[in-house]
């Protein structure tokens, strides 16, 4: 399985280039961070307290479950945020990590 | 009158027309808008570049969708629209919003908050692996992405909202391994005298069903979910069901979309002090509002799903008649007779409302028989073993307390997608009816905020 999300129209948009964990990744312009993750993969996160990977849950900015990082160390909640050319994507947060009390 | 100043929280159908009556008074309000766009969640707008028709979309609704996008473009002059902001507190006659990690205390004369709703979630064991979204989460793959979920989709839960985002997922070429309802086919046939009261939607509802049943799609009432099964890497492979008779059934998928009607939005009328009241009907605490959504405190309106679950158009009803009732409230002249029509067509919107909670009941006694394995509250993965231990070792029967001692309602949804089975899961352990367990107090700001916010005055 290439990616989580299956694409049913609207292709014809431009490709967009960003950087997925260090690898180079394609998305379209248009493309929600979250969607674009997806597209290339199966999760965008660990849950920090255990139980997995994550993939979102509630595409409106609602429940938090889609955090991943920028390679300078922001957060971004990737359902609310287009992905843009250049981007370079973590789904493991940079240094710092929270301890898991599971 | 120019110097009333009046906000506006949400972009939707309630938030836009009642932006129109406000600007047609000669008000120019601030309208502040989580999404990218205006449209709300119902009628959200595809990105730029994105070239579906309306129907396409929007489907029935379609001219409704393209009428209040209409009207918002011809207020865009009228009003103070701030899109991708969070409202974030309310205190002391000022609303907090945040935008591009800037912090402003905006203050107000008169607050009108369409804040609109969420999925209401029973858990299942597993819904924490990835591949289960809400069933909103869904649609809005669709409609504003043009993706599905997964390859092989399995909706389940109950509600209108089952059948109607399954129906679009097989109009836009996606695959629906099944539909699991736990409601019973017979509780739709009796609540049939109150969905008589909007014959249009009911139409439209048994079109879907065949929609559904033309392509093949398995339709299961009764059920009650067991188990959504994967790995914790790959996620979802599968979703256990057990049905009428008690036999289990087990389906091979890569998704699954749950959900339970949906429940408002109530974060900001708690932190402007409303007074609450519980429904029975829909087993969860609702703000109290007038027929006109005027709430518990002078000068905060509450309006659309956000105050009471009646759908898009009734949404679009309410928006109107809190504009109305605010300028009532500041002794301007309403028209009356418009305004008459408007709250008789929402009472009839509200008989159907019911027939929908009758015929879609949220499926409380499950919270009884969840596993005490099952993650409760999937921000943190807290399990409903560990919310009952806090019940019968530590007493805590009441949601607020249950919480602090269990974290259950304290992640980063805020409790949205735990708070109500968590109420239900205490109220069952510790044997006391729901309403009794209280409600899950809201607390500033609504959603996490960056540590790099800034306060800014205006």
């Amino acid at each position: 399985m290439t990616g989580r999300f299956v694409r049913l129209a609207e292709t014809s948009r431009a490709l967009v280039r960003f950087e997925l964990d260090g690898k180079p990744v394609e998305a379209l312009a248009g493309d929600t961070l979250l969607v674009a993750i997806l597209s290339n993969g199966t999760s965008v996160r660990s849950c920090e307290f255990g139980g997995g990977r994550r993939a979102g849950f509630c595409l409106m900015g609602a429940c938090q479950d889609c955090w991943v990082w920028t390679a300078a160390g922001d957060r971004l909640r990737s359902c609310t945020t287009m992905v843009e050319e250049g981007m370079r994507i973590l789904t493991s947060q940079p240094e710092a990590s929270w301890v898991n009390v599971a | 009158m120019g110097q009333c100043r009046v906000i506006i929280v949400g972009a939707g159908p309630a938030g836009v027309r009642c932006a129109e009556v406000l600007v047609a008074a000669g008000i120019r309000p601030i309208l502040v808008d989580e999404g990218r766009r205006d449209g709300g969640q119902i009628y959200r707008r595809q990105p730029e570049g994105f070239n579906r028709s309306y129907p396409t979309l929007y489907g029935t609704e379609a001219e409704r969708a393209r009428s209040l996008h209409q009207t918002f473009e011809s207020l865009r002059g009228s009003i103070d629209y701030r899109p991708e902001t969070l409202a974030w507190n309310i205190f002391d006659r000022q609303l907090y919003t945040v935008s591009a990690r800037v912090s402003k205390a905006l203050p107000f004369d008169a607050l009108v908050v369409c804040s609109g709703a969420t999925d209401r979630l029973m858990p299942v064991k597993g819904w924490h692996r990835a591949g289960t979204y809400s069933l909103g989460a869904a649609q809005i793959a669709l409609k504003s992405q043009a993706c599905a979920i997964g390859r092989r989709v399995v909706f389940a839960g109950t509600g209108p909202l089952l059948y109607l985002v399954a129906a679009q997922y097989v109009k836009a070429g996606a695959h629906v391994e099944a539909i699991l309802d736990t409601s019973s086919l017979w509780k739709r046939v009796r609540a049939l005298p109150k969905l008589a009261a909007r014959p249009r939607v009911l139409v439209n509802g048994l079109s879907l069903m065949r929609t559904l049943r033309g392509a093949g799609v398995r339709i299961v009432t009764g059920i009650e979910p067991v188990e959504i099964h994967g790995s914790p890497e790959d996620g979802v492979s599968g979703i256990t069901y057990r049905g009428r008779d008690g036999s289990t059934h087990q389906l091979a998928c890569d998704a699954v979309a749950l959900g339970y009607h949906v429940r408002p939005e109530t974060q900001l009328a708690d932190l402007a002090r409303c007074e609450f009241r519980f429904d029975a009907e829909t087993r969860q605490w609702l703000p109290a509002v007038d027929q006109d959504g005027r709430s518990t405190v002078p000068g905060v309106y509450l309006a659309g799903d956000g105050a009471r679950v009646l759908g898009a158009d009734g949404a679009e009803i309410a928006g109107k008649l809190a504009a109305w009732a605010l300028l009532q409230d500041l002794g301007r002249p309403v028209p009356e007779a418009e305004r008459d029509a408007l709250r008789r067509e929402r009472g009839v919107m509200d008989r159907f409302r019911q027939g929908l909670v009758e015929a879609f009941p949220w499926p409380a006694e499950q919270a009884a028989r969840l596993p005490d394995e099952a993650i409760v509250c999937r921000c943190e993965a807290i399990t409903a073993g560990e919310l009952r231990r806090v019940v019968n070792q530590m007493g805590a029967c009441e949601a607020n307390r249950a919480k602090a001692f269990s974290r259950v309602g304290m992640g980063r949804c805020q409790g949205r997608y735990c708070g109500h089975a968590g109420a239900e899961v205490i109220a069952h352990a510790a044997g006391v009816p729901v309403e009794q367990v209280g409600r899950l107090r809201g607390q500033a700001p609504v959603k996490p905020l960056s540590i790099a916010v800034r306060e800014e005055v205006e």
